[in-house]
């Protein structure tokens, strides 16, 4: 499995796009999408919502167990995956591309964001 | 036993090159899920799928009084089990809770083989000990004996008469028989947990990666695939069985669990539970207790264990078991409910999934049978 070099990183598994006019585009990691196992449900932020950092802001829902979805950054919420909602197992299939989970208008984010060379030595040890 | 260093199975190697995803279960660590826990369970359903469930616990009761300790020792009536047949029963507490939930195969007029699951298998075993005092009969230790591979699903019988000889066609259901696996010895027994046709083979720990392999070379070309815990429990799920720990514990009687059919108050002598599963059996038909009933989404949400059921604002049951069913394509769950509720169909019942109650329809159990 390897991390796209162009993303960043949260401890808590999520992805983070370069910005583009300000938004920036959030998903969750092939390594967290392999560790949950089959997606079968995705509640999603709603698009005018705030998200926080860190703050939980949706779900995701596998054959075994439940996972909050956390933003990694603070902003406002400018659209949400619809493909997922209708169709969670594209967070499997394709993590880092299709399926993409929501896009936000970042007002501010944590310094501790990771490179994806950190963050596979994060998900190595 | 340490409790903190997980036990590996015969087939561990084998299962990390494969890539399986491993859990820590009962102490065990067992292969959760290989690719995709949702085409594994639908390769048991309509091909074939290979388990590993080296974790269950065997013990072998042999001796003249074998079938008297078992008669004693568990709820069923052990000694009208024929030689070559198997019967599914529990044991349970001297106040009625049930012990476990066990697969006695007899083996020949004199031994018995008793699968626990791997959770209890210890104190069943410490049971059936403490119980065997007066007996003329012998409780052994066979859990590091046997390792133990399933081949589940309709695909099944084809893909094991290509490696054995053994008279698969006059082998029934809950029947189990000696033979030879890939070349090796093995007792095949035609049981499972997966609401499928299918065999269960007891093999020794040595043998477990050949018979593993033959059985992977045979049912490849027939769609058999390796599966995880997960599908298993999807499965046993989708099939109405019901898993220790989740439908049946200490604090319940079988009578409670809607499975008092398991204990035979009329075979020969006293047995542990007798005098309060009687008491039991007469409680439960004059004031019912909760029922286990089937519920199916109305919504994605997935119910989970301990989940609350509701009605009308007030909570009438809990979840037991949940999750996605792939064959209904909806969430589905076991769940106790009072009696008034229990009925298929009746109206307004939800559950309450993490604060918001979510519209269920109450079925009878199972979800899924199979065609014959």
């Amino acid at each position: 499995m390897s991390n796209p070099q162009q993303l960043r990183y949260s401890k808590e598994h999520e992805w983070l796009s370069d910005a583009e006019d300000g938004v920036r585009t959030v998903g969750i990691t092939e390594f967290a999408a392999n560790a949950l196992g089959d997606v079968v449900y995705a509640q999603l932020p709603a698009v005018g919502d705030t998200v926080t950092a860190g703050e939980a802001c949706g779900e995701l829902e596998s054959t075994k167990s439940v996972s909050d979805l956390y933003s990694p950054v603070n902003g406002e919420v400018v659209a949400a995956n619809q493909d997922v909602v209708d169709d969670p197992a594209l967070v499997n299939s394709d993590p880092f591309e299709g399926g993409w989970l929501f896009k936000v208008r970042v007002a501010d984010e944590p310094e501790d964001l990771m490179s994806a060379d950190e963050y596979t030595a994060f998900t190595a040890g | 036993m340490s409790s903190n260093a997980p036990r590996h199975t015969a087939l561990d190697a084998l299962h990390r090159s494969l890539g399986a995803t491993m859990t820590d279960f009962a102490g065990w660590d067992m292969p959760l899920r290989y690719g995709s826990e949702r085409d594994e369970h639908v390769a048991v359903r309509t091909k074939a799928g290979l388990f590993d469930l080296s974790h269950m616990g065997e013990i072998t009761v042999t001796g003249p009084g074998a079938a008297a300790l078992l008669n004693h020792a568990l709820v069923g009536n052990i000694a009208t089990v024929g030689t070559g047949r198997a019967r599914y029963t529990m044991i349970c507490q001297e106040d009625g809770g049930i012990l476990d939930d066990l697969i006695v195969y007899r083996l020949a007029e004199h031994e018995y083989m008793v699968v626990a699951n791997a959770s209890n298998a210890q104190v069943v075993l410490d049971a059936l000990t403490e119980r065997a005092a007066g007996f003329d009969a012998e409780v052994r230790d066979d859990r590091d004996a046997y390792a133990l591979i399933a081949v589940q699903g309709p695909e099944s019988p084809g893909i094991l008469k290509a490696v054995t000889d053994a008279d698969l066609d006059g082998l029934k259901y809950y029947a189990g028989l000696p033979g030879t696996v890939a070349g090796v010895p093995a007792l095949i027994a035609r049981t499972g947990y997966t609401g499928e046709d299918g065999f269960e083979l007891f093999v020794a720990p040595a043998d477990a990666e050949k018979v593993w392999q033959a059985l992977t070379d045979a049912g490849t070309p027939a769609g058999l695939v390796p599966c995880g815990l997960s599908c298993r429990d999807t499965l046993r799920l989708e099939a109405g069985m019901p898993l220790y720990g989740h439908e049946l514990t200490t604090s319940l009687t079988p009578f409670d669990a809607g499975l008092g059919r398991v204990v035979k108050f009329e075979k020969d002598g006293d047995f542990v539970g007798r005098a309060a599963l009687e008491a039991a059996a007469s409680r439960a038909e004059q004031n019912p207790p909760r029922v286990l009933v089937g519920l199916i989404a109305e919504g994605r949400r997935v119910p989970r264990a301990g989940y609350p059921v509701v009605a009308g604002g007030q909570v009438i049951g809990e979840v037991t078991s949940g999750a996605p069913s792939p064959t209904l394509g909806k969430p589905i769950a076991m769940a106790y409910v009072d009696a008034a509720h229990a009925a298929p169909g009746t109206a307004g019942v939800g559950v309450d999934i993490r604060g918001s109650h979510e519209p269920y329809e109450v079925v009878a159990l199972p979800f899924y049978k199979r065609q014959k």
